[in-house]
């Protein structure tokens, strides 16, 4: 037992559906900051998707088992981190309100939602990170995701993470806080609403000429790259983590082998 | 009420009317800074929402006591109160006064319940002569319009607009008057209005708090022009919904300053007027009749179910004036009385469900509504649960959506069969971007590449590359 005072933390990461898809390169980077963060990382397989896409188009029944699936894969772990304010809050707002009425399951929900992290606001919040281990030299610019800014308070955190990264430039855009228009299905059910809205996010962004856009979730960043590579725009667009891990091997989100630098 | 394709027949439209869309560009500057200022100027603000919110909840826990005392109250200041369940009833309550009184023409100031139930419509079918005195209500009148926001009713139109409706209306007035500044609009509505307001019979305002404990009703406006509907005619109407009560003047005095601060901006709007009953003996002015018409119209319904909290609504229109849906496309397309966020809420339980349900789908859950909301309703999961009230009828709005998150949710729920279709999946959409790390086409996800491309898979899924690296949990149940 003298070893448990010693050992670390063991954090399971949530990788998220979209990451594991779209960009594992974002999972590698939020594996290798939270290593950074003297913890080790737990991957398990029995994880998929948290729900959330049933949950918010008001299938509950499929969402609870999603949850229940979720919070079991990630059974015995010290933490659970995932690199998306989305899916954090789904994790540790909304699993505890899936199981209302069902008191023993409410309260196991609400065990795991304290063990839950969104990325930048463990690494800050819980293991008072400071030093990063990635460099980055250019302007950059941050949105901050709805779930993560309203529901689960992040703003500073990134934020104090990207000001310790040496040669980077951080410049405020303005509606940082306005929604991209991504809403998971919302994209493409109101698809002319949500180019709207990505459009006047693409335009508040390419006033403050950064070299690269970051943000927290999957779900927005590929919203934004995909509209700003539509725009022929310069801005190329990373998650925070790929920066702050310096994990920048992979070209940015849909820029593709033959697109520039950043 | 509209449909689905309505509804997005709207929303078209108004994404390519250009007018529109400058209109809507003020609102950030305008109402949205001028929350922003006024919550700075008051630091207890968000405490003050705290208590506005317990304030209405304990309210609404109550109801039934608040709303006999204020009629008691209302009744022993002269007053006649009416119970409305519909806008059926309401309007041929309202019909039945006007006729009593032999009304030829009625004055009315700006009441979101009135356009509720079409009480103008109506009115004017029975030939009376109605004028709307609230500037922003007379203009969408004369254009023949419903109101676009709930507290700026005119907010869609340009100064441009303006003039060539008042120009359209006004023919009896020189052709070559000089119409051109906001000040020489707002001087020629008021000399019309002035002649109705002097010849009208009955005058019919809302009301933005009933008082329990004096039998009043609070009344507040920017233009006065509430105060003149109410006070120059022999009768005046008050026409307002069931959960405006509150107990007592101090409960309203906190959702004063919040309504005015979260609508516009201002510490207090510029006239709140309270009104008791008709004239006395004494008094030199007033209605020698004084009528309240309470509205119910799904409300007590709502009342009962889990979507109460939609009922402490004090009506300011933050959450439209934030909302990044709303300023898009302005509130004709919502195709409802009340758009919005809130009208999202709810349009659904005034009209029925089947009208309205696909509102509710338009949103993003950003959450920007109910972070300023000023009596902290929880928009969003009000929001959902419309969705899972929709999901459940028979056949829901959305079938198609519906069907792939059927499909998508019993896939997650089998880790295995995920893990291989993700592969296989991310494969195909790798090869089909090649080397360019997009698709700028794809039949599969075309609203999608219709505005945008989709940016390709790096090639591998993390847990495919993750399992490689040997790091694999060990323990993995399946």
């Amino acid at each position: 037992m003298n070893e448990g005072s010693a050992r670390r933390p063991r954090v399971g990461l949530f990788v998220t559906c979209l990451v594991d898809l779209m960009r594992p390169s974002v999972g590698f980077a939020a594996a290798r900051l939270i290593e950074a963060a003297g913890c080790e990382v737990i991957v398990p397989a029995a994880q998929t998707c948290c729900g959330q896409p049933a949950y918010n188009g008001g299938d509950n029944t499929s969402a609870r088992t999603l949850a229940m699936q979720t919070m079991k894969a990630f059974d015995g772990l010290d933490y659970v981190v995932a690199p998306s304010g989305s899916c954090a809050a789904m994790l540790k707002l909304h699993y505890p309100r899936l199981m209302a009425g069902d008191s023993e399951a409410e309260a196991s929900a609400r065990a795991f939602a304290e063990r839950v992290h969104e990325l930048s606001s463990f690494l800050v919040d819980v293991r008072g990170m400071t030093a990063v281990p990635g460099s980055f030299s250019g302007r950059v610019t941050y949105h901050d995701g709805c779930s993560g800014l309203r529901e689960l308070k992040v703003r500073e955190q990134p934020r104090r993470l990207l000001s310790a990264v040496p040669g980077l430039q951080l410049v405020e855009m303005a509606d940082t806080e306005t929604c991209c228009g991504f809403g998971g299905l919302f994209a493409v059910k109101f698809a002319a609403i949500s180019n709207a809205m990505v459009t006047a996010k693409c335009a508040s962004a390419a006033a403050v000429e950064p070299d690269l856009l970051l943000a927290g979730d999957l779900g927005c960043l590929l919203n934004v790259a995909g509209k700003l590579s539509r725009e022929g725009s310069a801005i190329r667009c990373r998650h925070f983590a790929e920066v702050l891990a310096g994990e920048l091997d992979a070209p940015p989100i849909g820029a593709g082998r033959e697109g520039g630098a950043a | 009420m509209t449909d689905r394709s309505t509804f997005e027949a709207a929303i078209a439209a108004a994404l390519a009317d250009e007018p529109l869309q400058l209109a809507l560009a003020d609102v950030p500057a305008g109402f949205v800074a001028g929350r922003q200022r006024a919550r700075a100027e008051l630091p207890q603000f968000d405490r003050l929402r705290r208590t506005a919110r317990d304030i209405r909840d304990h309210i609404l826990a109550n109801l039934d006591v608040y709303l006999e005392t204020f009629e008691a109250n209302a009744t022993k200041a002269g007053s006649q109160v009416h119970w409305a369940s519909n806008g059926e009833d309401a309007r041929r309550i309202i019909l039945d006064i006007c006729r009593k009184a032999g009304a030829r023409v009625v004055t009315k100031s700006k009441s979101m319940v009135s356009e509720e139930i079409e009480l103008r419509e109506h009115l004017e079918k029975a030939s009376l002569d109605v004028v709307e005195t609230d500037l922003g209500e007379y203009l969408v009148q004369i254009r023949g319009e419903r109101p676009s926001h709930i507290i700026a009713p005119a907010i869609h139109l340009r100064v441009g607009d303006v003039a060539k409706a008042l120009r359209l209306q006004h023919s009896h007035l020189p052709g070559d008057r000089e119409l051109e500044t906001p000040e020489a609009m707002i001087t020629e509505a008021r000399q019309v209005l002035r002649e109705k307001f002097l010849a009208a019979d009955v005058g019919i305002t809302g009301a933005n708090f009933l008082i329990a404990e004096s039998g009043s009703a609070i009344i507040v406006t920017n233009e006065g022009n509430a105060d003149l509907t109410m006070s120059l005619p022999k009768v005046h109407i008050v026409l307002t919904s069931l959960e405006k009560v509150v107990p007592t003047f101090a409960d309203a005095w906190p959702l004063l300053r919040l309504l005015a601060r979260s609508a516009t901006g201002q510490a207090l709007s510029a006239y709140t007027t309270i009104v008791t009953g008709p004239r006395r003996q004494g008094d030199g002015e007033g209605p020698e009749a004084c009528h309240i018409v309470i509205l119910d119209n799904g409300r007590t319904e709502l009342l009962a179910s889990d979507l109460r909290p939609v009922l402490r609504c004090i009506r300011c229109g933050a959450c439209m004036n934030y909302c990044p849906i709303y300023c898009s496309i302005g509130g004709h397309a919502y195709g409802s009385v009340y758009p919005g966020p809130i009208g999202a809420v709810l349009s659904p339980a005034l009209g029925g469900p089947s009208a309205t349900a696909h509102l509710a789908e338009a949103s993003t859950f950003c959450g920007r509504c109910e972070e300023v909301c000023p009596v902290e309703i929880p928009l969003v999961s009000m929001l959902r649960k419309w969705r899972m009230r929709d999901l459940s009828r028979p056949s829901p709005t959305s079938r198609k959506s519906r069907a792939l998150l059927r499909a998508w949710a019993i896939l997650a729920a089998r880790p295995r069969a995920y893990r291989m279709a993700a592969r296989l999946g991310v494969r195909v959409l790798t090869t089909l971007s090649g080397r360019h790390g997009r698709l700028r086409r794809a039949p599969f996800a075309s609203a999608w590449t219709r505005y945008r491309d989709l940016p390709a898979p790096e090639g591998r899924t993390f847990q495919e590359q993750w399992a490689r690296r040997k790091r694999i949990d060990r323990a993995e149940p399946t």
